[in-house]
């Protein structure tokens, strides 16, 4: 039972820790990257098709790891790995 | 709460499954492939179009512009490719909004299976474009010492598709299911408008990242003839 409870606590704590932290970093990458393409975009109109087109596949690669983080957290939440290995020794 | 459709299950016969994301993906199969046979069936070539097919015109024009945008390549060979990944994609994730239906995009599964589908493609557009040695020095390039990088970043991109649609999708289920449970109402139509924004923009990075790809694998040897000509040129200069 101890186990069980520790390895619970443990999956809360890290998954909040993961989308914390695994959220600021792609957001300020974004932040620079969209203030980039604004000044590029008011440099250049006309190009601004391109710069649209290249900042959303960049913002994309960006974004997905953020995206990783908060698979990890699910999976950390809703399908923890380590629950299943200690739940029959929990129980019985 | 399920993550993934994968886990509701309508009918079991033996060791196969029938469950949620099967059943809907068929469902997009069925009305894409009717919707496209009811429109194209007849087509007019004058000035008077129904609406339907003017919509059609639309989208496969918009798909070939934006392909030859991106690969500076005639779109005709990758159009069928490209145009199916982001039809399917873009159709189940905006069916999402409709009550009872999980999209099928919502599970690793799914996702998995395209991005494999890229995987393969990849070599074979750049095989036929460039013949396979060609195609294979492309890994080797620019030192052989990239090898081991160049087959890492092969496969963790394709990883990267997989899980990044996976989580996107996912992630607008998961925040509407809990959102529902704290603040039924008004948040969670937020949330799913929200989430049409985030399925359309998934739906073209994914085709457009396919055809960065593709491009990438099959524009090997005009880079080289380009670089190519561009040493001659230097030496020519430096001779002179």
């Amino acid at each position: 039972m101890e186990t069980y409870a520790l390895i619970g606590m443990m999956s809360v704590v890290t998954a909040g820790l993961t989308i914390a932290i695994g959220s600021v970093g792609p957001a300020l990458g974004e932040g620079r990257a969209v203030a980039q393409a604004m000044s590029a975009i008011a440099q250049q109109p006309d190009e601004s098709g391109t710069i649209t087109r290249t900042l959303f596949v960049g913002l994309a690669m960006i974004e997905s790891t953020a995206i990783y983080c908060f698979v990890v957290a699910m999976i950390l939440i809703f399908a923890n790995p380590f629950w299943d290995a200690v739940a029959p020794v929990a129980g019985g | 709460m399920t993550i993934s459709p994968d886990n509701v299950v309508y009918w079991q016969y033996g060791p196969f499954q029938l469950n949620a994301t099967l059943v809907f993906t068929w469902v997009v199969m069925a009305l894409l492939t009717i919707g496209s046979w009811l429109i194209t069936r007849r087509l007019s070539t004058g000035t008077e179009l129904s609406r339907w097919q003017n919509l059609l015109e639309v989208v496969v024009t918009g798909i070939r512009d934006q392909i030859e945008d991106v690969s500076h390549q005639r779109a005709g060979r990758y159009l069928p490719f490209i145009g199916t990944l982001f039809l399917f994609i873009i159709i189940s994730n905006l069916l999402n909004m409709v009550p009872g239906f999980s999209p099928p995009t919502g599970s690793l599964s799914t996702t998995t299976a395209l991005a494999l589908c890229v995987f393969v493609a990849v070599p074979l557009y750049g095989i036929a474009r460039e013949g396979p040695l060609e195609y294979l020095r492309h890994y080797i390039r620019p030192t052989p010492l990239m090898l081991p990088f160049n087959l890492i970043g092969e496969i963790s991109r394709t990883v990267a598709l997989a899980v990044r649609l996976y989580g996107n999708i996912m992630s607008g289920t998961v925040i509407v299911g809990i959102l529902l449970s704290l603040t039924p109402f008004f948040f969670p139509v937020v949330m799913q408008l929200l989430g049409l924004i985030t399925g359309v923009i998934q739906a073209y990075i994914f085709a457009v990242l396919a055809m960065v790809y593709i491009a990438s694998a099959t524009s090997a040897r005009r880079q080289t003839e380009n670089a190519e000509a561009a040493e001659e040129t230097d030496e020519d200069r430096s001779s002179d």
